[in-house]
C-alpha cells in the first residue's frame, strides 16, 4: 500500500494551476502501486486553496496554517513537509516542477533520506519496479529510473500530465505541525511581473521572440499580436541574455517548459535548449527570415519572412 | 571567508545521441566539458574574492580522474585550490549520493559559502545544492541572479516563476547560480599557466565515510530511450496562407 503525498502550490490563498496535473501524476502513481493520494497545502489564511484542491480525487486534503507560510521560503516549507510525510506514511512525496517545487523538494528529499526524481514525465510499474521517466540532456534523451529508498521525492513536469476531472469534494482536515520558522533565512520580497496576459505555463497560445528581433522595443509588436489572441509572450534564452525580454519570459531548458495549443516562434532560430521547452506544443508555427533555421525542422507551419513585415500583417489580418 | 565552488564535468548535451542495443548510451559519442552554470558560480566566487568578501576559493568536483581538467579550468578563472573526489561511477551517481559526499567535504573545509550552478546541463536534476543545504543545515538561495554579502549575511535575488524574489540568509549558505548572475570571464593565458601549479588534492570517496553505497545509489538508471521526434511540416508562402492553415487545417484560431 502506497501513499502519494502531493504538496500543493498556492499564492495568496489561490491554488496554483500547476498543482492539478501534479495530482494527475499522483493518481497515476497510486494506480501503479495500489495506493492513495493525499494533498497537503501550507499557507497563512489560505484554506481556500485547500478547498479548491479537494475536488480532484484525493482521499485526504490536509491544511497547515502558519504565519511562516504566508510567503514561500524553502527553510520553512521543508521541515513541515517532512513532518507530514512521516505522519501520513508517504511513500512518494511530489510537487510541481515549478521554481517553488524545485527549491524545497530536494531539501525535503535529503531530510527524508529519499531518492529524488526530477521532472518526471511518466510513472508506471514494470516488473515489480516503480519506473519513472525523465528528460535529460536538454530533452535530447529520456532516462528510465527507479528508486531504492523507502521514500521517493518527485518533481512533476506538469505539461506531461492531465488535470484530473473535477468531482465530489472531500472535507479539508486542518492539522498542525511542530516545526516553526527558520532562524537562518528570511523572505524579503517578491517582485511580481505585472501583466494582464495569461501566465506562460497556462496559456493556450504563446508568442515567443528571439534574438533576431534585435531590441526590446521589437517585442512590442509581439505583445500587440498576443493581445489580439489572448496569448502569453515568451522569449528565447538568447533574447533574454541580450536584455530584450525579462528572465521570467524565458522558454527552454533553463526557463519555462510550455505546451500550449499554439506556439508561434518569431525570429527564433531554434537552439536545442529552447526546443526542449516548447516542442510539446500542439501546433508549432515558426516565422523566421532564415530558411535554414533549425526551428523549421520541428514546426507544423513555417513562414520564411522578415518578422517586422510578417508580424504586423498577421496582427492586422486576425 | 572561504568559498567552496562545486563544479561538474558534464556530457555536452548537444551531442548526437546514440543508444546501444540494451538501451544504454554508446560511450563513443560522449564529449565532456565544464557545466556552464558552474562557470557562473566560479565567476561569482572570484568576484567575491576580488571585492574582499572572500579570502579563499576551493573548487570541488566529484568525477573521474579526467575531471582534473574541469577543475583546472576553474582554477584558471581564479580559484585557489582544487579537490577531486575521484570515482569512475560519477555519471551514475544520483543527487542524494553526491550531496552526501559533498556534505562530508563541507564538514572538513568549513566554508562560509558554497556556490554552484543551479543545475548540471546533462543530468538536469537541479537538486544537489538544495540537498547539500539540508544535510549541512545551511540556508539556501537557489536560482540566484544577485548575491550580495554583507557581514555575516547574504541577500540572494532569485529568479522565480512570475518575477523575482529576494531572501536574506545568515551565513553559511548554499547559493546556486542562474544565468543573469554575472558574465563569466575567459581564463587568461597567465591564469591558465598559474592554474597548472595550484594544489589539487585527490580524495577517495571511501575516505569521506559518507552514508552511501556507490554500487547502489538511491536512484538507479535502468536505461535510456529517445524522445518522440517531431516531423517538419509545411512551409507556407504568405501570411494569408498561414492564417488559412491555422483556421482550417490546425483549427487553432
Amino acid at each position: 500500500m502506497s501513499t502519494i503525498l502531493v504538496v500543493a502550490e498556492q499564492l495568496g490563498g489561490e491554488l496554483k494551476s500547476a498543482t492539478l496535473p501534479t495530482i494527475g501524476f499522483a493518481k497515476q502513481a497510486a494506480a501503479a502501486t495500489g495506493g492513495e493520494v493525499v494533498v497537503l497545502v501550507l499557507g497563512s489564511g489560505a484554506s481556500g486553496a485547500a478547498e479548491a484542491a479537494s475536488r480532484f480525487g484525493a482521499s485526504r486534503v490536509l491544511y497547515v496554517d502558519g504565519a511562516q507560510y504566508a510567503d514561500y521560503l524553502a527553510e520553512n516549507y521543508a521541515p513541515a513537509v517532512v513532518e507530514v510525510a512521516k505522519s501520513v506514511g508517504a511513500t512518494v512525496v511530489c510537487a510541481p516542477s515549478t521554481t517553488t517545487g524545485k527549491d524545497f523538494l530536494p531539501r525535503v528529499a535529503a531530510l527524508l533520506d529519499a531518492g529524488f526524481v526530477s521532472d518526471a514525465i511518466d510513472v508506471a510499474e514494470v516488473d515489480g519496479d516503480v519506473v519513472y521517466k525523465r528528460p535529460i540532456w536538454s530533452g535530447n534523451l529520456i532516462a528510465r529510473v527507479t528508486s531504492h529508498t523507502d521514500i521517493t521525492a518527485v518533481t512533476v513536469r506538469t505539461t506531461a500530465f492531465e488535470a484530473p476531472a473535477e468531482g465530489a469534494a472531500v472535507s479539508v482536515e486542518t492539522i498542525s505541525v511542530s516545526s516553526g520558522a527558520a532562524t537562518n533565512a528570511a523572505f524579503v520580497s517578491f517582485d511580481q511581473v505585472k501583466t494582464d496576459r495569461p501566465p506562460l505555463t497556462d496559456a493556450d497560445v504563446v508568442i515567443a521572440g528571439g534574438r533576431g528581433l534585435k531590441s526590446g522595443e521589437a517585442f512590442g509588436m509581439l505583445e500587440e499580436l498576443a493581445d489580439k489572441l489572448g496569448a502569453a509572450v515568451g522569449a528565447s534564452r538568447a533574447a533574454v541574455d541580450s536584455g530584450y525580454a525579462p528572465n521570467d519570459w524565458q522558454i527552454g531548458q533553463t526557463g519555462k517548459i510550455i505546451a500550449p495549443n499554439l506556439y508561434i516562434g518569431v525570429a527564433i532560430s531554434g537552439a536545442i535548449q529552447h526546443l526542449a521547452g516548447m516542442k510539446a506544443s500542439k501546433v508549432i508555427v515558426a516565422i523566421n527570415k532564415d530558411p535554414e533555421a533549425p526551428i523549421f525542422q520541428v514546426s507544423d507551419f513555417g513562414l520564411v519572412e522578415d518578422a517586422f513585415k510578417a508580424v504586423p500583417e498577421l496582427t492586422s489580418k486576425l | 571567508m572561504k568559498i567552496l565552488a562545486m563544479v561538474k564535468r558534464v556530457v555536452d548535451p548537444e551531442v548526437k545521441v546514440k543508444l546501444t542495443g540494451d538501451a544504454q548510451l554508446d560511450p563513443s559519442i560522449l564529449d565532456y566539458k565544464l557545466n556552464y552554470f558552474d562557470e557562473y558560480s566560479v565567476e561569482e566566487a572570484v568576484r567575491l574574492k576580488e571585492s574582499g568578501a572572500a579570502s579563499e576559493i576551493v573548487v570541488v568536483c566529484i568525477g573521474s580522474g579526467d575531471a582534473q581538467k574541469e577543475i583546472r579550468t576553474a582554477l584558471a578563472m581564479g580559484a585557489d585550490r582544487g579537490i577531486l573526489v575521484e570515482t569512475d561511477e560519477a555519471d551514475r551517481l544520483d543527487s542524494l549520493t553526491k550531496a552526501k559526499l559533498l556534505a562530508k567535504v563541507v564538514e572538513r573545509e568549513e566554508p562560509g559559502m558554497v556556490l554552484m550552478g543551479k543545475l548540471a546541463v546533462d543530468s538536469e536534476s537541479n537538486a544537489v545544492g538544495q540537498m547539500l543545504a539540508a544535510l549541512t543545515g545551511f540556508a539556501q538561495g537557489t536560482f540566484a541572479f544577485k548575491c550580495e554579502v554583507d557581514g555575516d549575511t547574504v541577500t540572494v535575488g532569485r529568479e522565480v516563476d512570475g518575477g523575482t524574489s529576494d531572501v536574506k540568509l545568515t551565513l553559511p549558505a548554499v547559493v546556486t547560480a542562474d544565468l543573469r548572475l554575472n558574465e563569466p570571464r575567459y581564463a587568461s593565458l597567465p591564469g591558465i599557466m598559474k592554474a597548472k601549479k595550484k594544489p589539487l588534492e585527490v580524495i577517495d570517496p571511501d575516505d569521506l565515510d559518507a552514508d552511501i553505497d556507490l554500487d547502489e545509489p538511491a536512484i538507479e538508471i535502468l536505461g535510456y530511450e529517445l524522445p518522440p521526434q517531431r516531423e517538419a511540416g509545411e512551409i507556407v508562402d504568405s501570411v494569408d496562407a498561414l492564417i488559412d492553415r491555422l483556421k482550417n487545417k490546425a483549427k487553432v484560431l
